[in-house]
């Protein structure tokens, strides 16, 4: 089992990945406390929360390029397992507010403004982490499983897939967007106090949540990468690549993809949850269909079919929007969509196409 | 007997003339004896003593409108009274002016109707025109109980009016507003009146008064006119006929009115849901037609090229804009020809469309053939640059496209019930756009050529014909269509940089629904997604429906992915 592990990866590859984890897990919370705060190498606060919103959105590329570029399933829909991992995190603190809401009710305070009189059934277990944590782990992974099921038994694939994902997230959108539905309508949840008792506010709780959220971003890695080597991995890549021959070699290829499918909306569910506290709200807008586009492009940008590069894409088109919102917010969306159209027509392999295409050129000078 | 009731009866409407009360004589005497002697006394005071009369009346009328001018607001409010139950049409411009407050007075209390810009102003009773700039005037100021009795009192005075759009107007407004002291006016109008349709109405106000009255035979008959014409606006004065008290003893006595009542309820509500069902089947056409006006277009690109176009909604919002673009130059430099701009914007919303599409097909998309997930992300950076080019261009905010005169408004089908102008243009904008398209691929060259890449290209190019001219024109057809779509939805609501973004999401449901690469399919899919949702529109809202008709399309792709209308054969996937 140890050995299958190592071998994974070469000595290098591991040396990065260890090395990257290190960095986050050790480094910069120890620059962050002892570095003080005049020398240049301090690590300011207000880094945790923003490096952490990077990294949940490279577990959300990860589980993409599962999907996507192994498997060759395009889905624009991962926005919703991502909101579903958010609002069950983000009910489960919208509970342990308890009275400190601006009404100063038990109730959520969207539910006092609506002038409900009672918590409605399914908010019933959000009272408690326990119940909130397995909700977070099953709900994605059981919706993608059933939709899945149905999408992929009637042989719904390429484009059509991903047209029903943008429909099913478009729907989504709108039901979560009611007041009715019960999460706070259009401004969904948010104004969280504490998490398990812990304060939201404090420095040592959002660098803690973010180097729960690297360890596990590290642990999928190595998951997705379990996977990706392993025979199950290459069945998948062949479907991406020629289904039918697949099916024709006696594979049952509904249960491949449906396998890589679930996992994937589980680990996007996780991202969910793992976002919400940090940046502090999630609503319906999370599940807008440029959004679950928006995910694909990193996942295109940074390489697909490759698991390091997915996690690239991600960080730095996201680091790229922080900048543009900021500096030029009227060219950010210029700048996203000549990249939309660049990497498509002259980087079908992405950023980390170009690293492999010098460090092959450096092989074939040696030889 | 005959002479001295009439003698009465015309005494009292002279009273009414003045002092509007509610008269109770004659409650018992039957209702047409009682009309004739109302207008025979009418008559009466008309012509036998018209000499002395005409000229005390005359003297309160000038006496009345000139108190219109009065800086009291009750004395203003009784003139008003006055001059509605008068029943004079002379009095309705200075009332007219009075709530749009274009009335005024002149230091030597003249009272003028000003123009719009109000440097003009028409003396009320010689007709000089004066030249207010000059003078000092004040306007009469009204509040919110004044303007109530002036509407009363405008929709009495427009009754007497030989125009029968403006009679109606008037017979609606009673009908929101009746009291009492209105049955007189309603009835010797309703005598006179040759038009069905306001004749309906007249009958239902007087229905509503009558009712409230004590004559169980009157009351009966007033129910039995609700039943017959009332829409469900009435079924909260039927319903008071039903409520028992808390004893729960029916508040009515008389049992034989509840029974009709209970009567009318039933039909009223059969009716009100046959109307409900053609109403809702046209907005579900208009819904389907703009449905399938976003969706042709795209019907096009990706039914019969495959080219999965997410700027496909930015086509839509460019032609939006182009109809903008000539609205406003037609503003500038042709104001007297505005209302035709909208003809000259469908070729130019077509062509700016078709364009665009042919630049971005010819620079990004022919590069991508065969890879539709890449075409697809590409297309969306598209999307992305042509909104931000929009908003950068004309503002984020929404702009306004005017609608030509003849398609303001609308026609009302049952009360209540308009089906606006615009609505039935493009449902017949759409019908005719389908019937091109069919005749030019079934028809014409371009056409046999369009379906003969699309199916089997290299066979195609073996014979001939150049493919990339054909993707082209496919590509740039099916771009113009869409600003058509942009044209027609620039009518209907507003212009913004997200318009397209509305309408992708259902374009897409309409044809994957409808069947790739069949224009019958998309027709079909248009409609039927645009009816059910309707349709379930009054049991769930429109969300919710919005979300069950997307859960239905789902599922029904589950059972037939290859749309409704698949293609025949047994062609293998890719």
């Amino acid at each position: 089992m140890i050995k299958e592990l190592i071998s994974l990866h070469s000595l290098r590859g591991w040396l990065y990945s260890f090395g990257l984890l290190a960095l986050a897990v050790i480094l910069l919370p120890v620059l962050n406390i002892f570095i003080s705060e005049e020398s240049f190498l301090h690590v300011p606060n207000y880094v945790f929360p923003l490096l952490g919103k990077y990294l949940c959105y490279a577990l959300v590329a990860l589980a993409i390029d599962l999907i996507w570029g192994y498997t060759g399933i395009l889905s624009l829909g991962h926005g919703v397992f991502f909101s579903m991992g958010g609002y069950a995190m983000g009910m489960y603190l919208m509970r342990s507010i308890g009275k400190e809401g601006m009404y100063k009710s038990e109730l959520p305070d969207f539910m006092v403004f609506l002038d409900w009189k009672e918590l409605p059934w399914y908010w019933y277990g959000s009272d408690y982490f326990s119940f909130s944590l397995l909700v977070i782990l099953l709900l994605p992974g059981l919706f993608a499983f059933v939709f899945g099921y149905y999408a992929f038994r009637s042989r719904i694939k390429g484009v059509y897939f991903a047209i029903i994902t943008q429909a099913m997230t478009y729907a989504l959108m709108l039901l979560f967007f009611r007041n009715d539905t019960g999460f706070g309508g259009n401004n969904g949840l948010t104004d969280f106090k504490r998490i398990l008792g812990y304060s939201l506010q404090e420095p040592s709780t959002k660098m803690s949540l973010f180097i729960i959220t690297a360890i596990v971003l590290f642990l999928s890695y190595i998951l997705s990468r379990y996977i990706v080597k392993s025979k199950l991995g290459r069945v998948l890549t062949a479907i991406r690549d020629v289904e039918s021959r697949v099916m024709f070699s006696g594979y049952n290829t509904l249960h491949y993809k449906l396998f890589i499918w679930t996992l994937s909306a589980f680990l996007c569910g996780i991202a969910g949850a793992l976002y919400v506290p940090q940046v502090g709200i999630i609503n319906p807008s999370e599940m807008q269909p440029s959004n679950s586009i928006e995910m694909a492009i990193w996942v295109a940008v940074g390489g697909r079919g490759t698991l390091g590069g997915a996690i690239l894409g991600a960080g730095l088109i996201n680091i790229a929007k922080s900048w543009f919102t900021v500096a030029a917010p009227d060219y950010w969306l210029y700048f996203l969509g000549i990249l939309f159209i660049s990497v498509t027509l002259f980087l079908p392999k992405g950023l980390i196409g170009i690293f492999d295409h010098f460090s092959s050129h450096k092989k074939n000078r040696k030889l | 007997m005959g002479g001295i009731s009439l003698l009465i009866e015309s005494i009292c409407l002279m009273a009414e003339i003045t002092f509007p009360y509610k008269s109770d004589f004659f409650t018992d005497s039957d209702k047409s004896i009682q009309l004739v002697f109302r207008i025979l006394g009418t008559f009466i005071i008309l012509f036998i003593f018209i000499a002395p009369i005409s000229i005390v009346e005359a003297n309160i009328f000038e006496v009345t409108i000139q108190e219109l001018g009065s800086k009291s607001r009750s004395t203003i409010k009784i003139a008003v009274k006055k001059l509605g139950d008068h029943g004079d049409p002379a009095a309705l411009p200075a009332l007219l002016a009075l709530k749009n407050k274009r009335l005024a007075i002149t230091e030597n209390e003249r009272l003028v109707i000003l123009n719009e810009s109000e440097s003009k102003g028409r003396d009320f009773f010689t007709g000089d025109i004066l030249n207010v700039e000059s003078l000092v005037i004040t306007k009469p100021m009204i509040n919110n109980s004044v303007r109530r009795v002036l509407s009363t009192a405008i929709a009495k005075l427009k009754l007497t009016s030989d125009d029968p759009v403006l009679r109606l107007e008037a017979a609606k407004d009673l009908l929101r507003r009746s009291s009492s002291s209105i049955i007189p006016l309603v009835e010797i109008s309703l005598i006179k009146e040759k038009n069905d349709n306001i004749k309906e109405v007249l009958l239902l106000v007087l229905a509503k008064e009558y009712l409230q009255g004590d004559d169980k035979k009157k009351r009966i008959e007033s129910i039995n006119t609700i039943k017959n014409f009332g829409s469900k606006e009435f079924f909260s004065v039927l319903e008071e006929l039903l409520i028992k008290n808390d004893e729960g003893e029916f508040l009515e006595k008389d049992s034989e009115i509840r029974r009709n009542a209970a009567e009318a309820i039933k039909s009223v509500k059969k009716r009100q849901v046959f109307i409900d069902q053609v109403a809702n089947l046209f907005y579900g056409l208009s819904l389907g037609s703009i449905l399938l006006l976003a969706a042709l277009g795209l019907a096009i690109t990706f039914g019969l090229m495959g080219v999965i176009n997410m700027a496909h909604g930015e086509m839509i919002m460019i032609g939006a804009y182009a109809t903008f673009v000539v609205q406003n130059i037609f503003i500038k430099y042709l104001p007297s020809l505005f209302d035709w701009y909208l003809i000259v914007a469908i070729p130019v919303s077509f062509l700016a469309s078709a364009i665009v599409g042919i630049v971005l097909e010819r620079s990004v998309i022919r590069h991508l053939y065969g890879r539709p997930l890449e075409t697809l992300l590409a297309t969306w950076g598209i999307s992305l640059v042509l909104i931000q080019s929009v908003r950068l261009i004309f503002g984020a905010q929404n702009v306004a496209v005017e609608n030509p005169f003849y398609l303001s408004g609308g026609i009302e089908v049952f009360s209540g019930v308009i089906f606006p102008y615009s609505r039935i243009a493009i449902i017949i904008f759409v019908i005719f756009i389908v019937i091109l398209i069919w005749m030019l691929l079934q028809k014409t060259p371009l056409g046999l050529q369009v379906r003969a890449v699309t199916q089997n290209r290299e066979m195609a190019a073996c014979m001939g014909i150049s493919t990339h001219k054909v993707d082209m024109w496919t590509f740039g057809l099916g771009s113009g269509v869409a600003g058509l779509g942009g044209l027609a939805l620039s009518q209907i609501g507003n212009v913004g940089p997200e318009l397209g973004r509305m309408y992708i999401v259902d374009s897409f449901m309409v044809v994957v629904l409808g069947g790739v690469g069949k224009i019958a399919g998309t027709v079909a899919g248009a409609f039927s997604i645009g009816i059910v949702n309707k349709i379930l529109e009054p049991f769930s809202g429109a969300v919710l429906g919005k979300i069950i008709v997307l859960v239905l399309i789902i599922a029904l792709i589950q059972k037939r992915p290859q749309g409704l209308f698949a293609p025949k054969g047994r062609n293998t996937e890719d």
